[in-house]
């Protein structure tokens, strides 16, 4: 699946966009906020304040207990500040 | 007379006088269009903001926004709406978003016009980055908006 970073969680991972393939464990948003913070320094200052980051599958909101299973675009990025 | 819906996220300025006459022009069934602008403002807190750039997710900011107009549309009796949102490298002064409803009578459009500002503030995908002296970062969202957006879903 397409994960997309935004604002400071792209800075911070250091990439806009990626392809990943979690293992079958990681299920929902939460457990993949958890797996990509193992991925590197970058990726865990990221996501080490998970209940902050907002996530949106296939361009829709969706909550951290979501289940990714059928999504091709995942996003995460920070609360938003539009308007 | 179908609704007129424009939706439109742009780097360029907005005319606030043609986006009212697009969406009146012809029609004399309108009797209210209520606009509202969000301005870059020059400070944040203490801090002299002297720009914002706006970055945005574009899919998604267009699913956002078509899906409030959509739920507006759908909770008051609109003529029309338009939403444009700026985004890039924006100067303090310089407009960023643009909010019109056009109705009979002024209630639904003023109603209307205040549930997308709030709507767009809290759901959204755009985030600002300020540049003031002290140098650039991005702006904290307010718990205020989330709240102004959730009161709509009370009663």
């Amino acid at each position: 699946m397409k994960v997309k970073y935004f604002a400071w969680v792209r800075e911070r991972v250091g990439k806009a966009e990626e392809m990943v393939e979690p293992p079958a464990s990681v299920r929902t948003v939460d457990d993949l906020m958890v797996w990509l913070a193992r991925r590197d320094e970058g990726y865990a200052h990221a996501f080490e304040r998970p209940r902050v980051i907002r996530a949106a599958i296939d361009h829709a909101h969706v909550k951290p207990d979501a289940m990714i299973a059928g999504a091709s675009e995942i996003a995460f990025f920070p609360p938003m500040t539009g308007g | 007379m179908t609704a007129r819906v424009t939706i439109r996220i742009q780097e360029a300025d907005f005319d606030i006088a043609k986006e009212i006459a697009a969406l009146t022009q012809g029609r004399t069934d309108i009797g209210a269009v209520v606009s509202f602008s969000g301005i870059c403002r020059g400070s944040e807190g203490s801090e002299t903001v002297a720009a914002l750039t706006l970055e945005h997710y574009p899919e998604m900011a267009e699913a956002e926004i078509a899906r409030h107009a959509e739920t507006a549309m759908s909770r008051w009796p609109l003529s029309g709406l338009t939403v444009v949102h700026r985004v890039g490298r924006i100067a303090a002064g310089e407009n960023i978003v643009l909010v019109l409803t056009a109705s009979q009578h002024r209630q639904a459009a003023f109603q209307a016009a205040e549930f997308l500002m709030d709507y767009l503030k809290a759901n959204a995908p755009f985030w600002k980055r300020a540049e003031s002296a002290a140098g650039t970062g991005w702006v904290d969202a307010r718990r205020h908006d989330d709240d102004a957006a959730a009161r709509w879903t009370k009663s």
